[in-house]
């Protein structure tokens, strides 16, 4: 059978530019998914041909992430965000909008080939919501009719960089980003969001030996920014100490957690302080290797960040022989993600930079050990490594100087959702959740969900003295506010909603655990559960938290259990009537029937509707 | 790292192998761990999460995490039975499991895992998904209704057979076994030799022409509960006094 031409030149294009090397999977996709819009079956088998990577593999990698894609696809795919915030800013007026303009339901593309429309998860722009990804350009603030607008104007061009009309502030403005996204920092510390002095920290962290490096971090009780809090030193101890000489270093930029929005102003605004920490880490564990997982999201500053690689590399920062010496060889390479939230875990990040399905893995062995192509590697958080190269900078006690005993350091939080001064907040840890209401302008908080969809759902009234770190309350930098208007079962339901596209789908507890508890809250919801149902899927999300391989599926349950904790009447209040222990209306005979009933024009003999259903 | 090694398993002391996982180390004990993506003869998976057990109070998978000399293990205790029960209740609902018209009854693992845990009806509500049917092949059969994802035949594939006839596709609950080239098994080097059909614990993947040489009443766990080959006779492990 001849093979398509097209497909032929898109797919060799594509191999060749990666050195078909099937580690590189996800740029190899990429490439043809740019070309053709789609990655064609026939696409498939000649990947698999030219990297020799298994046909299943490669087929896999196409169908694991959300922005590859099987079938065909429109020239311009507009990503509408779907998150919670979203929702509540009228993202479902702009989707309305854009049904009406373009003709098609969202998962459709126009029958002329130009527009594919799609839902997408927090693309970490919740404090400029409603947002869309049109192709790579972030479009943000949409409503109604700017929606109409962009759908007639990209009609005539089909260029959604020429929408973008201002930039926004900061490097937003830089040529090679000309993003219309804004920084919205509101409160600059003096750790992660202050100018830096570049290849100072370098210089001093050449000065002393990897073991002083790590010492130093230790003293300065750093842990990881990401929201697992795991003790940085450590992990770069350990990393060092593991057997192979080859080793690697992950900034994991692969910012997904809804609400989190604080490594997009980091990448924007200070790269090279990432950067930096990056490379005193190498230098603390020995990596000659290391990767910058850039969210898929965030394709609009990798040619903004290339810019900044090439610069360290110019100034002797990056590359050989660094700041002169002998022997301290270390470069980054920028491996950019495809849409899929799990590829913030570090076992299924490792997997995806080596072109692979993001599966997260069985640990252990854990990623020190046998990490990146087997090789020990550390993986820590964009912010992680700026707390990193202040530290070296300005030692463990200046550091240290700031938060409280367990939690060291300052915290960007990202407040978004029911508050007038949504953004970026650099805060001491320890800092009161009350506190960071005020400065934000929360001032009819009614609920605050605390870390994002996997952290925790809290009443503000009694949490407002409650402290942001992690002895109390854990964030990444999440930090959702909801006014008393909104139902916190909504919030569980659209999280659980989030978490069913999202688990990967290799253990059973995440896998149909969520879709269990999504099922579960809805039926709630409808007014569907008694009092058991509670019970037991307060217990099924127990199970689903303590069984589950990895910290998507460990976490997911949180908001269910913290809600029922938080607002138990409004669990109460939507629970079935009738509802007594034992009986359990979780079916709806009258509702079952109704299609029957309508097509046949007659009403149900053998289950009349009870009096008091009967309106 | 060829020593041995004392471990705590409900209360009884077990001697184990370094580097030995706790699953192992059970059975050769005499100590059955439910399991369903483990298998002797594969690699390592940690799926199906059926061999979860308590160590230290956190839940871990018996088939992944390797034996510490002192651990203290829970693998029979109210707690872990109610977690894998719940992890064996939402295999059957995910999936569309007919016992009474299935070729593997009373061989299947799932099933007997089932009547091992005394699961009359799932608490859950199916889900009935719709999934195809791959039966183009001339020797195997892939019905996806009854798969579990347990992986087992994708690695047997590659680490027994030598190829790659089977992948995942998909993700979440659309997760699924995939074969390798657009027309399914048929279109794959597989053969009926193969010993994917053999690992496959359900009736997923089935050897054609086989199906009903040991008739129904006869077969493995008609006769004995799925791990009573394991479970040692009480006495026999050393028990903690």
């Amino acid at each position: 059978m001849a093979v398509n031409p097209l497909i032929r030149h898109a797919v060799e294009r594509a191999c060749h530019a990666c050195g078909r090397d099937p580690t590189r999977m996800l740029d190899i996709v990429r490439g043809v998914q740019q070309r053709l819009g789609h990655v064609p079956d026939e696409a498939v088998d000649l990947i698999a041909r030219e990297t020799g990577a298994p046909r299943p593999d490669v087929a896999g990698v196409v169908g694991f992430y959300a922005f590859f894609s099987n079938r065909p696809q429109g020239r311009i795919v507009i990503r509408l965000c779907g998150d919670v915030v979203d929702r509540m800013h009228g993202v479902e007026r702009v989707a309305e909008a854009l049904v009406e303009e373009l003709g098609v339901p969202f998962g459709e593309t126009t029958p002329d080939g130009l527009f594919t429309l799609l839902w997408t998860p927090c693309i970490g722009m919740s404090d400029q919501a409603p947002a869309a990804l049109v192709n790579d350009v972030v479009v943000t603030r949409l409503s109604r009719d700017v929606a109409r607008q962009m759908v007639g104007e990209l009609r005539e061009h089909e260029d959604p960089h020429r929408f973008v009309r201002t930039y926004g502030d900061g490097n937003n403005a830089h040529p090679a980003v000309r993003a219309m996204v804004e920084n919205n920092v509101r409160r600059a510390g003096p750790v992660v969001l202050a100018d830096l002095e570049r290849g100072a920290a370098l210089a001093r962290a050449l000065r002393m030996t990897p073991a002083e490096v790590i010492r130093e971090i230790k003293t300065a009780r750093l842990r990881g920014r990401g929201g697992a809090g795991f003790p940085t030193g450590m992990k770069w101890e350990f990393t060092r100490a593991a057997a192979g000489d080859r080793k690697v270093l992950i900034c994991n930029a692969d910012e997904g957690e809804p609400g989190t929005f604080k490594d997009r102003v980091i990448l924007t605004e200070h790269p090279d302080l990432v950067l930096e920490g990056m490379t005193i880490g190498a230098w603390a564990i020995g990596a000659q290797e290391g990767i910058l997982y850039l969210r898929g999201e965030y394709a609009y500053l990798e040619a903004f960040l290339e810019q900044v690689l090439e610069a360290r590399r110019r100034d002797g920062l990056l590359g050989r022989s660094i700041l002169g010496r002998e022997g301290f060889d270390f470069d980054v390479r920028i491996q950019l993600g495809a849409g899929a939230y799990v590829c913030g875990e570090e076992t299924a990040l490792i997997a995806s930079c080596e072109g692979k399905r993001g599966d997260a893995k069985a640990r252990p062995p854990f990623p020190a050990q046998h990490g990146y192509l087997g090789r020990p590697t550390s993986v820590n958080n964009v912010e992680t490594f700026c707390c990193a190269a202040r530290i070296i900078e300005r030692g463990a006690a200046w550091f240290a100087g700031f938060g409280t005993p367990e939690s060291a350091g300052t915290k960007l939080f990202s407040v978004s959702g029911d508050c007038h001064v949504p953004g970026v907040y650099e805060l001491p840890f320890g800092t009161t959740l009350g506190e960071l209401l005020d400065l934000a302008g929360a001032d009819e908080a009614a609920a605050v969900q605390v870390g994002g969809p996997s952290g925790r759902l809290v009443a503000a009234e009694g949490a407002r003295e409650r402290r942001l770190g992690y002895e109390d309350l854990a964030t990444g930098g999440s930090v959702m506010v909801f006014g008393p208007q909104r139902d916190p079962l909504w919030i569980v339901e659209r999280f659980l909603e989030f978490f069913v596209d999202e688990s990967c789908g290799v253990c059973t507890p995440c896998r149909v655990g969520n879709v269990l508890m999504h099922d579960a809250v809805r039926r709630v919801r409808a007014g569907l559960a008694g009092e058991s149902d509670l019970e037991q899927l307060r217990a099924l999300a127990t199970t689903v938290g303590m069984a589950s391989r990895c910290g998507l599926g460990q976490s997911s349950p949180n908001p269910v259990l913290s809600a029922m904790d938080a607002f138990p009447d409004h669990w109460r209040r939507h629970l079935h009537a009738r509802s007594e222990p034992g009986l359990l209306p979780t079916f709806d005979v009258q509702a079952a029937l109704r299609p029957a009933e309508m097509l046949t024009g007659r009403r149900s003999e053998v289950f009349p509707p009870r009096e008091e259903e009967r309106r | 790292m060829n020593g041995r090694l004392t471990i705590t398993v409900d209360g009884r002391r077990i001697e184990a192998r370094a580097g030995q996982t706790i699953l192992e180390a059970c059975q050769d004990a005499g100590v059955y761990v439910p399991r369903l993506c483990a298998h002797p003869k594969l690699s390592v998976y940690g799926s199906c999460r059926v061999c979860t057990c308590l160590v230290g109070g956190r839940a871990t998978a018996a088939c992944v995490q390797p034996v510490q000399p002192g651990m203290v293990i829970e693998n029979d205790s109210d707690r872990v039975l109610e977690i894998r029960r719940t992890i064996i209740e939402m295999l059957f609902v995910e999936g569309n499991h007919f016992c009474m018209v299935c070729e593997k009854s009373g061989d299947c693992e799932l099933q007997a895992l089932a009547y091992r845990f005394g699961i009359t009806h799932p608490r859950f509500p199916y889900m009935f998904p719709e999934r195809p049917i791959d039966a183009g092949h001339p020797e195997l059969l892939l019905d996806h209704d009854r798969c579990v994802l347990c992986g087992r035949c994708v690695r047997a594939s590659a680490e027994l057979d030598g190829k790659s006839a089977l992948g995942f596709a998909g993700r979440g609950l659309r997760r699924r076994i995939e074969a390798d080239g657009p027309r399914g098994l048929a279109g794959t080097d597989a053969t009926g030799d193969d010993t994917i059909a053999e690992v496959c614990p359900v009736g997923a993947l089935l050897r054609k022409g086989t199906a009903y040489r040991t008739p129904y009443g006869r077969r493995r766990y008609d006769h004995e509960p799925i791990g009573g080959d394991i479970d040692a006779p009480c006495g026999e492990a050393q028990e903690d006094r």
